[in-house]
């Protein structure tokens, strides 16, 4: 399977430093399939309208096919089409949740729940919300393991905590999270529970009822899709309430000069012309996960990070962050080398064609809690192969022998 | 594999490391990105620099780059030193790939923030040893 899988990419095809690219970067950005790039030329090759306008047939058309994508996108994700928000990214959903929630439910005294692992894309925009609405911010510890500590997330649960926000996975720990579990103790408490999925989506099966989650993000990019188009997921009974981040064409009902009403959502959270061609392209790469099928995608991601995290733990001179069990980990591993700083690690890989990210990973308060101001990270896809996972260790051991 | 000779050599056995007793200038720069911080002391007599130490954490572009800078400096007239630019280093160093640049001229960055401060001391600029202003997440994870 792998073989025929890696046709698909183009990227594979190239050569860095004169020698095939083994890229293991693929939580920073995935490989796009020809399938996903050849859907977005042909959109603007066929159709290229604007949508929700015009009534002429290529404006159908393109209307047709960016709705037809947010119905593929839903389906993966067990929901409705119209629970479904196409977003810039991760980064613009969770900062439309934290906007349109701040508009809603977030008052002074009120209090925010991350935890110590996110990505800054679901820290910043709590940290600006309580800011704007004198609101507090208090974090959920991670333990040695790098689990979340429920005990902890527990006691900082209270009446008062309006929001409970945290990472589906671990984008440097690997971690699944308990979303279930969570959810339901902070529905108890009254709380709206965000979760940040960019590192989940792309990599098993995500049914968002059975998470229990009330808004989930996620980034097309990561996933085998284009740049520039994500989604914010909302439960619908959450959505109808919220107010628009961005207002202006698209979005509304009826418009005068003093005042306007907003459309329903989805269209409410999409004012102007949306990455149409990018949605279409989001749309291929669904299909084309479909086509092998998330659990095969998560058996696949759960095989290479079971090879890579036995061979890092079986080498002296690395440490490895985050859980052992492979079953408890996203398609990702952070480590770093005794005495060597990532980026050297990294640029001395990139030599051998070897991309893998050195760095603090958009996770700087994780990284200072772990004691270090960087670490290595290596990250799967479905075109990753065994023979690239043993080519990275072998490379590794060269790192050690230069630098070490 | 290996770094090119230069950087392992320094970085292995790092010149002027550590601090003056009396420094007429210091500054510390910071990349936030990857966690290397570089301080830099001088001791600066008739408008030459008599002695460099530099002080460090990081990565081993940035600690060799440290080091060869203050062999470049020692000695130098103030002037002549403010005018080393980031081309000359990084051929001091022997080249170094286009992906780690700040992390090569992060010890000019010091030096040239510590001639600043002995040329103009009432200039109002941040105290030697001020942390630089945080740091902004410029790529993807
Ligand atoms: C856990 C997590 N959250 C958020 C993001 C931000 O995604 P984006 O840059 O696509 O908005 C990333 C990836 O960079 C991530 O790994």
């Amino acid at each position: 399977m792998e073989i025929k899988i890696r046709d698909d990419f183009p990227l594979l095809q190239r050569t860095v430093h004169g020698v095939p690219l083994v890229y293991l970067d693929s939580a920073a950005t995935s490989l796009k399939p020809e399938a996903v790039i050849e859907a977005e030329a042909t959109f603007y090759r066929e159709v290229g309208a604007n949508v929700r306008r015009g009534a002429y047939e290529l404006g159908a058309e393109a209307t047709e096919r960016y709705e037809s994508a947010r119905a593929k996108v839903a389906s993966l994700l067990g929901a409705r089409p119209d629970e479904a928000v196409f977003t810039r990214g991760t980064t613009e959903a969770l900062n439309l949740a934290a906007w349109a929630l701040g508009e809603t439910v977030i008052g002074p005294g009120d209090e925010v729940l991350v935890t110590e692992m996110e990505h800054h894309a679901n820290l910043l925009p709590w940290q600006e919300l309580v800011r704007r609405k004198q609101a507090r911010l208090s974090a959920v510890a991670v333990t040695a393991e790098g689990e979340l500590d429920l005990e902890d997330f527990r006691r900082k649960l209270s009446p008062r905590t309006k929001v409970v926000a945290l990472p589906h996975v671990s984008n440097v720990l690997g971690t699944i999270n308990p979303v279930p579990e969570v959810a339901t103790a902070a529905h108890e408490a009254g709380a709206v529970v965000v979760l940040d999925a960019a590192q989940s989506v792309p990599h098993m099966p995500v049914d968002v009822r059975e998470l229990g989650a009330d808004l989930v993000a996620f980034s097309g990019h990561k996933m085998l899709g284009p740049t520039g188009i994500g989604v914010l997921w909302g439960r619908r009974e959450i959505l109808k309430d919220l107010p628009p981040l961005l207002v202006g064409g698209e979005m509304v009902h009826e418009v005068w000069l003093d005042r306007a009403t907003w459309d329903d959502p989805p269209a409410r959270f999409e004012g102007g012309t949306p990455p149409i061609a990018q949605a279409v392209g989001l749309g291929a790469a669904v299909d084309y996960l479909q086509a092998i099928g998330m659990d095969e995608v998560r058996r696949h991601g759960q095989e290479l990070t079971a090879l890579v995290l036995d061979g890092l733990l079986f080498r002296p001179y690395v440490t490895v962050y985050g859980p052992a069990d492979p079953g408890a980990r996203g398609a990702l591993v952070a480590f770093s080398l005794a005495g060597i700083h990532p980026h050297d690690v990294a640029t001395l890989l990139d030599r051998e064609g070897i991309a893998i990210r050195g760095g603090h990973h958009c996770a700087q308060p994780l990284h200072r809690k772990l004691g270090i101001p960087a670490s290595c990270r290596v990250s799967f896809h479905v075109y990753n192969t065994i023979d690239e996972v043993r080519l990275f260790l072998e490379a590794l051991d060269g790192v050690w022998k230069a630098l070490g | 594999m290996s770094y090119e000779e230069i950087i392992l050599d320094h970085w292995r056995h790092p010149r002027n490391k550590g601090r003056l007793p009396h420094p007429d200038a210091a500054a510390v720069e910071a990349n936030p990105l990857c966690g290397d911080v570089v301080r830099i002391e001088l001791g600066i007599k008739d408008q030459t620099i008599q002695d460099i130490r530099f002080e460090g954490e990081g990565c081993a572009i940035s600690l060799a780059s440290a080091s060869v800078l203050t062999e470049l400096v020692q000695g130098k007239p103030v002037a002549e030193a403010a005018g080393i630019t980031d081309e000359a280093l990084l051929s001091a160093l022997g080249g170094v790939v286009r992906t780690r640049l700040s992390c090569a001229l992060l010890p000019l960055r010091a030096l040239h923030k510590a001639l600043g401060q002995h040329r103009s001391p009432d200039d109002g600029g941040p105290p030697p040893g001020e942390p630089p202003s945080a740091g902004r997440c410029t790529s993807s994870g």
